[in-house]
């Protein structure tokens, strides 16, 4: 019962960071087609660079969230002019093969953040300061108070996305993009400032989510490949583009995760959810919740 | 020159006495020139990205610097080319490679990852070529030494193997943990790798006779980095001590620790937590955390160690990690085989360095012979190398054993429950 309870507990709140993180990574799927495959990359520099300014700078663990938030924003709005405007307004790439040079552009993106952070601040693993330190009884499990802020703080942040994308003008344009992006056009809606305020909801989200990591687990640059995998499998098996979809995989790969470490062996923790792409590529290719 | 012709007379008036004095010029500054010998180089490949890694490569540097001011070895200089493998094992080859057939280096120190000495070894055999590890601890290592010599004997420990470190843990728990802290079982927590394998097998062997009964052991995959389950398992069983055997993590599982309030205290090996840069990547968390190692700040194993800790940590801004130690001694116990062999043929720097009985930072460091069953390891004893064990308190690296060094006593959070508190 206490194993079962501590599974329920810790999933919930690992599961949360997944889902914020993936949140960011299917909306810019669904509203511009770019699967961004530095991801990963964008969440190491904030969580790193809010390391450095809670700790190397001394703003303390509020400045150093807010320091790490921004330079995930900032990153975002890099790699969106450096390296994906240009591929997508380039005439010397053929139109049908635009995103497999996107795939490929982010993709070596991500490594040279890898490479470059690594050798800026060590591929040490580093931690940023609990934002609520103690720990409190759920349920008779200790819980760090953190880890139940982590959790709160992401499902306002996607309530609020939420709340942006369908009660919102701008949140509903971003909508008929994903929809019909040409018909968008013929309105007069200018596509590439859509695009910029896709880009920089994604920033804010990756930035939350890799500052919300480093004060729960830690990151370290070796986890970008990583992270971008996490996100690309539970977007896959939410169904590409599709919001509800990629929730429901977070937690869907959070308690697999969290159940294998528990009654298997930790080990074998993401293998489970592995498999489970697998087949679900195997026998519903379009996702848990795809509309394809 | 306006309008005058150049007759070759006066060309020759003009060309002759500055061409004398080109040339004499020339004679004299090859004169000059003449006896700079070769330096002798050593490749250092290290993992410039990580905390461990990258104190190979410094530290082995300031050792040829050493050398080199007091008139280098046999009148040559030493110098030290370094690579970087990024933890890679190809990228290790290939780095070892190049060192031998374009560089053209006497030896090779290189790595503390034992996956990627494991990937060195054969190639040090085939090209002839030293090769220490200044930190790479499986036991297969020194193991594939004994058991084909001809061809591995090119191969050396600079630190001690995955067994001795189990060895020198137990040594400890016994005379500290279970002594003074009434423990009496414990659960051995270490990340699946080469190194591990071998350490595991002694704990098992080593903790109950050393008085604490193995009530569980987990093996986790490094790139864990959700360790709540772990922990939770850990406490779950109820053991006074954590025995861990950690090197690629470390900040992780510690962070957690503190932040899950995990009330059971950790010892064992946790390679990160040997460098100062420790404390400010967990941001304190680490308090009470104790690890082996090869020295630590302010604590003289030998005459040798306060010195290179200190102009080190000037240099650097952290302390050298366990394997920055020994990466030092090991530059300096290669000069001293080259010296003694007269030459940097490679089978007589083997020879001599066989008959190394060097003191260095670590302590007294000999290699175990071509009978014993880890060859080419380093001696594990009272006298020689035993390490030392180290607890984080209040930000700085305390030395707690062996008592003969030791400058302070175990002292755990409040947080932490033992038997005798």
């Amino acid at each position: 019962m206490t194993t079962a309870l501590q599974i329920l507990v810790d999933g919930f709140a690992i599961s949360a960071i997944y889902a914020l993180a993936a949140v960011g990574f299917t909306l810019m799927f669904g509203v511009s087609g770019v699967l961004n495959l530095s991801h990963g990359g964008i969440m190491v520099i904030a969580a790193i660079i809010g390391w450095w300014a809670a700790g190397q700078l001394g703003l303390g663990t509020y400045g150093g969230t807010i320091v790490g938030i921004l330079a995930g924003l900032a990153a975002a709005y890099l790699t969106y002019f450096v390296v994906v405007r240009p591929i997508q307004a380039s005439r010397k790439i053929p139109r049908e093969e635009t995103e497999i040079f996107l795939l490929t552009g982010t993709l070596l993106w991500g490594i040279m953040i890898q490479v470059g952070m690594a050798a800026l601040f060590s591929d040490n693993p580093v931690t940023i300061r609990p934002l609520i330190d103690g720990v409190v009884n759920v349920f008779g499990v200790r819980t760090p108070k953190n880890e139940i802020m982590i959790a709160a703080v992401c499902w306002i942040v996607i309530g609020l996305l939420w709340l942006l994308i369908n009660r919102t003008r701008v949140g509903k344009s971003m909508l008929a993009a994903s929809i019909n992006p040409r018909g968008l056009t013929l309105l007069g809606f200018e596509l590439s400032r859509i695009y910029f305020l896709v880009w920089s909801i994604y920033g804010t989200l990756a930035g939350i989510a890799g500052v919300l990591l480093a004060s729960f687990l830690g990151v370290s640059t070796a986890n970008a490949g990583q992270l971008t995998a996490s996100a690309f499998s539970i977007v896959v098996l939410g169904g590409l583009g599709s919001v509800s979809g990629s929730l429901l995989a977070a937690f869907v790969v959070g308690y697999l995760e969290t159940i294998t470490a528990y009654l298997i062996n930790p080990t074998l923790r993401p293998v489970p959810a592995l498999l489970l792409l697998v087949l679900v590529v195997y026998l519903r290719p379009q996702g848990l919740l795809g509309r394809r | 020159m306006n309008g005058s012709k150049q007759t070759p007379a006066r060309l020759a008036r003009w060309i002759v006495p500055r061409a004398v004095a080109l040339a004499a010029a020339l004679s004299l500054t090859s004169a000059a020139a003449v006896p700079a010998p070769e330096p002798i180089k050593i490749g250092v490949i290290g993992e410039a990205s990580s905390v461990a890694g990258a104190s190979i490569t410094a530290a082995a540097q300031m050792a040829a610097d050493d050398i080199n001011a007091h008139g280098g070895v046999n009148g040559r200089q030493i110098e030290v080319i370094v690579y970087d493998d990024h933890s890679s094992a190809a990228d290790a080859v290939r780095a070892f490679q190049r060192a031998a057939t374009e560089d053209k280096v006497s030896a090779v120190i290189g790595s503390y990852i034992s996956e990627v000495a494991l990937a060195i070894e054969p190639w040090s055999g085939r090209l002839k070529v030293p090769f220490i590890t200044p930190g790479a601890a499986s036991t297969d290592i020194s193991k594939h030494v004994h058991d084909d010599y001809a061809q591995y004997k090119y191969t050396f420990h600079g630190w001690l193997t995955s067994a001795f470190i189990a060895q020198s843990i137990c040594d400890f728990d016994k005379d500290t943990i279970v002594k003074d802290f009434h423990a009496k079982t414990t659960v051995i927590m270490s990340e699946d790798a080469a190194w591990t394998t071998p350490l595991d097998a002694r704990y098992e062997d080593c903790l109950p006779k050393a008085g604490l009964k193995v009530l569980d052991h987990i093996r986790f995959n490094p790139d864990t980095t959700d360790f709540t389950p772990i922990f939770n398992k850990i406490e779950g069983e109820h053991p006074d001590i954590i025995t861990t055997g950690i090197s690629h993590v470390g900040v992780q599982p510690t962070v957690q620790w503190h932040d899950q309030r995990v009330p059971i205290a950790m010892d064992g090996q946790s390679s990160q937590a040997t460098t100062s840069s420790f404390w400010k990547d967990t941001n304190g968390d680490a308090e009470g955390v104790i690890t082996a190692t090869a020295a630590a700040p302010g604590v003289a194993v030998t005459p040798f160690t306060n010195p290179f800790t200190e102009a080190y940590t000037k240099k650097n801004g952290v302390s050298p990690s366990y394997c920055g130690y020994t990466s030092y001694d090991d530059v300096h116990i290669i000069a001293d085989a080259i010296k003694r062999a007269g030459s940097t043929d490679p089978d007589k720097m083997v020879d001599a360095l066989e008959k190394t009985h060097y003191v260095g930072t670590i302590g007294t460091v000999e290699f175990y012979g071509r009978d014993d069953l880890y060859t080419h390891a380093l001696k594990y004893g009272p006298g020689l190398v035993t390490g030392s064990f180290i607890q984080w308190q209040n930000g700085k690296q305390v030395t707690i054993w062996p008592r003969a060094i030791a400058n302070g006593k175990i002292s755990f959070p409040a947080a932490i429950k033992t038997p005798h508190s």
